[in-house]
Order: C-alpha cells, then sequence, then structure tokens
C-alpha cells in the first residue's frame, strides 16, 4: 500500500470511509488523484473477512479488535428535547470500522422517489419547518443511483408502480429469498388490498463481481459479513481504491479539527492516531464524510480566525435540521415458527404509504417492513410478550413464543425542524478529550400524527396476517442514531444552506462535504442509497473541477 | 487453542497490550475449547471466582430464574460456570454485587425463614418467596441478566451446556440456512 508522509500535500483528505467516504476514495483515486482516507475506527477484518465474529455474546462485550459501533464510553453523546434544558446521557451509535456503517447494517437500499427530491413543490411548504426543494432533481440523481447499485452489487426487483422509483436499468441481482416475514404481508396485502414488494438490499443475491451470494447465516445487522455477500464499502469500493496505488487508508485516525490556512482555503486535518499522538496531514483540499452527526460536530471544533463560529459555517445552518428519522414498531405472534433469525433482516415492504397523502391531514409516508430478526440472548433478556421476567412460566412463555413473532417496522419521514440540532456539549467530553456531540430533538406534531398512522396500520396488517396478538411500541421522538442526516443541507442559497448543489461549502472552496448532512428532506428513513448515489454524483463533478484546476 | 492463541496474540499486538491481559479480558479467548471439552464430557470447571459455596447458592439462584421442568434448565446449561468466568474477564468489575449480593442473599433467607442454613436449602416455594422479595435489587438483575446470557450464548463461553438454552428456543447453531425459512414461506406462491 501506497504511504504518504504527513507534510506531504497530497491531493485530497477523505475523512471517513463509509457509505460516502468509500465511494470518494475509490472514485477520486481512480480518477489519479492521490488520496488519505482517515477512519476513526479499525481495519474490522478487511481483507480476511471470513474471520467476523458471528458470537452474540462477543457481540455484546467485544474485544477491541471486534469493535464495529462507536463506543458510548468512548464517543458519547447527549440529548435533550429542546434548547434551554440541560441534555443527559444520549444513546446515539454509529459504524466505527473501516467501512462505516456499510459493515454492519441491514443493507435496505431504497432510492429517494422522484416526489421525494422536491417535496415543498409537491405537498407545500409547512409553516415552522425548513422543508424546501433540493436544489436537484431525482432525473439528475438518476444515474448515480444505477451506477451505485451496478458498482456496489444491490438484489432487488424493479417494479412499476406510483410507490417504486422509475429506473433506468434493474438491479443487477435478482431479490433475496421470501422469508415467512415476507409470506405473512402478502397474506394481508391481499385482504388489504395493500402492495408488497421484496426488500431491495445491498446483499448479493448470487455471485456477483467475485464475491459469493447471501448464505442466510441470519447473523447480519451488527455483525460483518464472513462471506462478503453485503455490498459494503470495505468490499467494494476501498479495495480498489487501495489498488490503485495511490489511495493510503489510516484506520484509527480520529480527526479533531480541518485546519484552515491565512486565505481561509482548508489546509488538511489534524488527527490522533492510535496511540493519541497528533497527526497533520496536508492536502490540496478536504472531502468531510463522517456520517450526519460527526460531520457538523468535526465542523463546529474547527473554530477559527476565519469561522469563529465553525468551519463553512457563515450561515449558521451547520447541525440544523437534524432528521434521524421517525420509527414505528409493531408486533404479532403466530401459530406457527416463522424463523425470522434466519436470512436477512427484512424482505419484504408495503408501499402503499409512502406517499404523502393529503386526505389523511399531514405531512409524511414512510415504508412498512417485515421483520423478526433475534439473536438468542436478545429474546431471552428482552423476554417473551406478556409473561414474567423469570421462573417457571417466563420459561414456559420463551418456548412457546420462539420464533412465531413478526414485527413491522416502519421507515417513516422526520420534518427538518431548525431547532433540531447537533452542537457541541458544553460539558461532556469524548476519550480525546474533545467536547461530546449533543442532539436536540422533538417531533413535529404532523411527524407524531404520521408514526400514530403507521402504529395503527401496523397492527391492522398483523390482525389481517392472522396474528394471535398483537401490540405494539409506543411512538417517540428521535434520538440521533445511524440514519440522522440534514445538518449540513444543500442549497443554492449561501445565507441558507452549507454546501452547493455539487456538494462544495458554499464557504471554502477546496471544502467538500458528502455524506447524509447533505440531504434538505430526509426521504423515508433509508438514507444510505442515497447517501452512494449522492456520493458518485459528487465524486463525478469534482473530478472534473478538479482536473480543470478549479479547486 | 491454537487459533485462539493467535487471535489474542493479534489483538494484543494492535492494542500494544500482552495475550494474557487480552485473554483475561474479553470472552471467547484461550480457555474457550477447554470449556467446552469438559462440558461435554461432564468433567466439573475449575472455579475462577466463586467458592465452592458461593457457586451452589448462584446455582440455586439461576435455577429459579430458568428452571428445570421437562427440559434442562440454568442448573444443566450450567449458567454458574458462565457467570464464574464473567467475572474475572468481561464482567470483573460487577464481582462486588455478587460479593454484597450473596451476603444479603443469605440474610434475606434467614430472616425470612428463621433457621434456614443458607438459601439452595429452601425449598423451591420458599426460594421463589425469597426471590420476588429481591426481585428489584441490582443483585437479582444482574443474576439474572447473567443467567440469561448463559442459557443463550455460545457453549464456548461454558454455558448453554449441551446447546440447552438454543434447543429450549429452537435456534440451529450453523451459518448457512437454505430457503424455506418458516411455515409461512414454505406455503407462500
Amino acid at each position: 500500500m501506497v504511504s504518504y508522509k504527513p507534510t506531504e500535500e497530497v491531493d485530497f483528505v477523505v475523512i471517513g470511509s463509509g457509505a460516502a467516504g468509500g465511494i470518494m476514495a475509490k472514485e477520486l483515486s481512480v480518477a489519479g488523484f492521490r488520496v488519505v482516507v482517515l477512519e476513526q475506527g479499525g481495519p474490522g477484518c478487511y481483507g480476511h473477512e471470513q474471520d467476523y465474529n458471528k458470537d452474540e455474546l462477543a457481540g455484546m462485550y467485544p474485544a477491541p479488535a471486534d469493535v464495529l459501533m462507536s463506543d458510548l464510553k468512548l464517543q458519547p453523546n447527549t440529548y435533550r428535547k429542546q434548547a434551554g434544558e440541560k441534555a443527559g446521557p444520549g444513546s446515539s451509535r454509529y459504524g466505527c470500522v473501516l467501512g462505516g456503517g456499510t459493515v454492519t447494517y441491514g443493507a435496505s437500499s431504497w432510492r429517494h422517489l422522484p416526489y421525494e427530491f422536491n417535496e415543498a413543490t409537491q405537498v407545500g411548504t409547512i409553516a415552522g419547518t425548513g422543508m424546501a426543494d433540493w436544489p436537484i432533481s431525482y432525473d439528475e440523481s438518476e444515474p448515480y443511483y444505477t451506477k451505485a447499485e451496478w458498482e456496489l452489487g444491490v438484489s432487488g426487483l424493479r417494479v412499476d408502480s406510483p410507490f417504486f422509483a422509475p429506473m433506468s436499468k434493474p438491479y443487477p441481482v435478482k431479490p433475496l429469498p421470501e422469508k415467512a416475514s415476507g409470506a405473512l404481508l402478502k397474506i394481508a396485502a391481499a385482504k388489504l388490498g395493500l402492495t408488497v414488494v421484496p426488500n431491495v438490499a445491498a446483499i448479493l443475491s448470487e455471485p456477483y463481481q467475485g464475491r459469493a451470494a447471501c448464505v442466510s447465516c441470519g447473523m447480519c445487522s451488527g455483525f460483518g459479513c464472513q462471506v462478503k455477500a453485503r455490498s459494503s464499502t470495505a468490499v467494494t469500493m476501498i479495495p480498489i481504491a487501495e489498488g490503485t496505488g495511490r489511495c493510503e487508508i489510516r484506520v484509527h485516525s480520529y480527526v479533531r479539527e480541518i485546519a484552515v490556512g491565512a486565505n481561509g482555503r482548508v489546509t488538511g486535518a489534524i488527527y490522533f492516531d492510535g496511540t493519541k499522538r497528533e497527526v497533520f496531514q496536508k492536502a490540496k483540499a478536504v472531502v468531510l464524510s463522517a456520517n450526519g452527526l460527526e460531520t457538523p460536530r468535526l465542523l463546529l471544533l474547527s473554530k477559527s480566525a476565519h469561522f469563529p463560529d465553525g468551519l463553512a459555517n457563515s450561515s449558521g445552518v451547520v447541525g440544523k435540521y437534524l432528521m434521524s428519522g421517525n420509527f414505528s414498531n409493531a408486533q404479532g405472534l403466530f401459530e406457527h415458527p416463522l424463523n425470522e433469525y434466519k436470512g436477512i433482516v427484512s424482505g419484504a415492504a408495503i408501499m402503499d404509504y409512502v406517499p404523502t397523502d393529503p386526505k389523511r391531514g399531514f405531512y409524511g409516508g414512510g415504508r412498512m417492513t417485515g421483520r423478526g430478526q433475534e439473536e438468542p440472548i436478545q429474546y431471552g433478556l428482552q423476554g417473551p410478550h406478556l409473561a414474567p421476567k423469570w421462573g417457571a412460566e417466563y420459561k414456559k412463555a420463551l418456548r412457546e413464543q420462539a420464533n412465531r413473532k413478526l414485527t413491522i417496522a416502519s421507515f417513516i419521514t422526520q420534518l427538518p425542524l431548525e431547532t433540531n440540532c447537533v452542537d457541541l456539549d458544553p460539558d461532556v467530553k469524548d476519550a480525546w478529550g474533545l467536547p461530546a456531540m449533543r442532539l436536540t430533538s422533538t417531533s413535529h406534531p404532523d411527524d407524531v400524527k404520521c408514526m400514530e398512522f403507521f402504529r395503527q396500520k401496523s397492527l391492522d396488517i398483523l390482525e389481517a396476517a392472522g396474528a394471535t396478538t398483537v401490540w405494539a411500541d409506543p411512538v417517540s421522538d428521535a434520538r440521533g442514531g445511524a440514519h440522522s442526516r440534514g445538518t449540513c443541507r444543500m442549497g443554492n442559497d449561501p445565507r441558507k444552506s452549507v454546501v452547493d448543489k455539487h456538494h462544495r461549502a458554499h464557504d471554502v472552496p477546496n471544502l467538500f462535504i458528502v455524506d447524509g448532512s447533505s440531504f434538505v428532506t430526509g426521504g423515508r428513513n433509508h438514507p444510505t442509497m442515497t447517501i452512494e448515489a449522492l456520493a458518485f454524483r459528487a465524486a463525478d463533478h469534482l473530478i472534473k473541477a478538479a482536473k480543470a484546476g478549479n479547486v | 487453542m491454537r487459533e485462539q492463541s493467535r487471535r489474542s496474540f493479534l489483538i494484543a499486538s494492535a492494542l500494544g497490550v500482552s495475550a494474557g491481559w487480552v485473554a483475561s479480558n474479553w470472552p471467547a479467548i484461550f480457555e474457550a475449547r477447554v470449556l467446552a471439552a469438559r462440558a461435554a464430557t461432564g468433567e466439573p470447571v475449575e472455579l475462577s471466582f466463586f467458592s465452592k459455596e458461593q457457586a451452589v447458592e448462584i446455582d440455586a439462584v439461576a435455577s429459579q430464574i430458568i428452571p428445570t421442568d421437562e427440559t434442562p434448565g440454568a442448573h444443566e446449561a450450567r449458567c454458574v460456570t458462565f457467570i464464574d468466568r464473567a467475572l474475572t474477564t468481561f464482567l470483573r468489575e460487577n464481582q462486588p454485587v455478587y460479593t454484597e449480593g450473596l451476603e444479603k442473599l443469605g440474610a434475606k433467607t434467614k430472616e425470612m425463614f428463621p433457621g434456614a442454613e443458607r438459601f439452595s436449602a429452601l425449598t423451591p416455594q420458599q426460594q421463589v418467596q425469597v426471590l420476588t422479595a429481591m426481585e428489584h435489587t441490582r443483585f437479582f438483575a444482574e443474576v439474572r441478566r447473567d443467567t440469561i446470557m448463559g442459557m443463550f450464548a455460545p457453549p464456548s463461553h461454558g454455558g448453554n451446556c449441551d446447546e440447552a438454552g438454543w434447543k429450549l428456543i429452537g435456534f440451529e447453531d450453523t451459518l448457512k440456512f437454505n430457503p424455506p425459512f418458516g411455515y409461512y414461506d414454505a406455503r407462500s406462491d
């Protein structure tokens, strides 16, 4: 692997190696640029994926080499409902390994629908919210969705339906096998007149590009993939980037500041290496792809004479309009075993409530997924429904309810509100002595109505599917997590947005911010495929600009 | 053994600490196969934290959390072996909860059943009464959690002997499945 000296000015430093960073590193290095990738997590089992741990207990208490997610002791965050309150301990975590969240995610890979790019026009602005159209359209993004699906490897079925984004090309591989959850959704859908489609997942249903098909091991979300069937950037983009001989990957590199020169341009990144030694890597330009929470935090940490309120933050919008995504969860028990612990997390989705329907009286929609994956310890600790927590009856119910549960998890819109934000906690510090991130988030009344709508629809669907018992969790405010986005929104107006339509910071000509933070509206809460399409698109424009000497 | 040692060594080199330190702080390292082998033959495993007397008491508590009926419970699954090992590795910081909790268990037993020697000597009904009275203590919460983890974690961690926990809930220990996975997809068109 190529190795650059920190004092050597490379073309690009890319901060983060996940859905966006991995793609940026690959595209830029293949185009001939010299790239250093700084990843705060470790290597995981990069290059020896067969060693990924499939031990539920070791996943709960990971040895340092097995860590795949951020650790709340090392990377703490705080949460409060609104400004003025003192924030308490937060629970937000994200992928923290080479490849980022794509190493452990459930891999749902839905495109945004055309109207998810201009909802302000389609459904109207909503007073008190930051609802706005994106400065780019679906048509403009479509080729990059296709590119992402084919370069990464996505399984799915192209469906001609108003609930499905139009595609110029089918998915490269067929959908993954149906699960019992999907079969039950179909039973309900037939009675209720709903549309069920197979999940679109970045997990291979058949061999593709030299990688194996999924073996349905079931230890999927939260675990690394031993057969490389999950199309993480760590098994797709990063090996290509390294193979160019121009891209150096540095793991255990925790960036604390993006440095700014006297002319207001960025000059590189300052980070702590694995031994907490400070390193300054010089670069002609910086690509920031640290995720929807860490990206704004790093900008706010990067204060300078030029940018006293944080880098690229003359608008004051950095960290605002946080959308972590809303959910509703409903469960039902069935007479016969589903065995949802086998196979991918979710095999099918109900699409009919994706669009906003003015007749419902509120903004928003969502995608309903059937699932029920539960590992043995998790099942035991959670305990069976309506049963004692220990003793003879607990054990009896454990046996009776095992593998009989269907969960309908709905992935729901969240309105962009200026008051929902990530900033720096005044008191709590991370393990490197830097201010922890503080999340402030309260649901808009339309968001609450929308979650309640899905909660009720889910119960109806479970009953129509033949559940013997149904129940649903109460709806709640989003509190961060791996789907967080919107915090460096894209726009044409530098006073109201952080990056332009090509992901260049309005304030800094050689800083590019590419990840979920660029989202203007959140979509239906499955952000990864759109993050990946945006990254391919951003790279395309960046390469042209850099080759023209315009960076 | 060899694979496990190599793994500890790799983790240790990455961290700049000794392999022994890694082995004593995280699960699934070094002893795992020894434990599994002994569990399979029925040979007793040496205790690393509990005294024999303490192990008998914890085994009795665990056996009320997941009792033995027509199928094996926490006792047959050797959850106490799992807990003993956990308390000298990844749950080391919880040692005082157990040490103090065992004393409180003894005291509660004597308070509720004067003349009783120890918790494990009570009848099952009496044991349930004592534990119900202690249900909201941190000690009980930890023993419950650790018993359940011991029941359902891979047998290499010392519990779930003969996959008793996995058999209870119909969990198949393999990393390759073929569809149909369940009853309903098998009948789907």
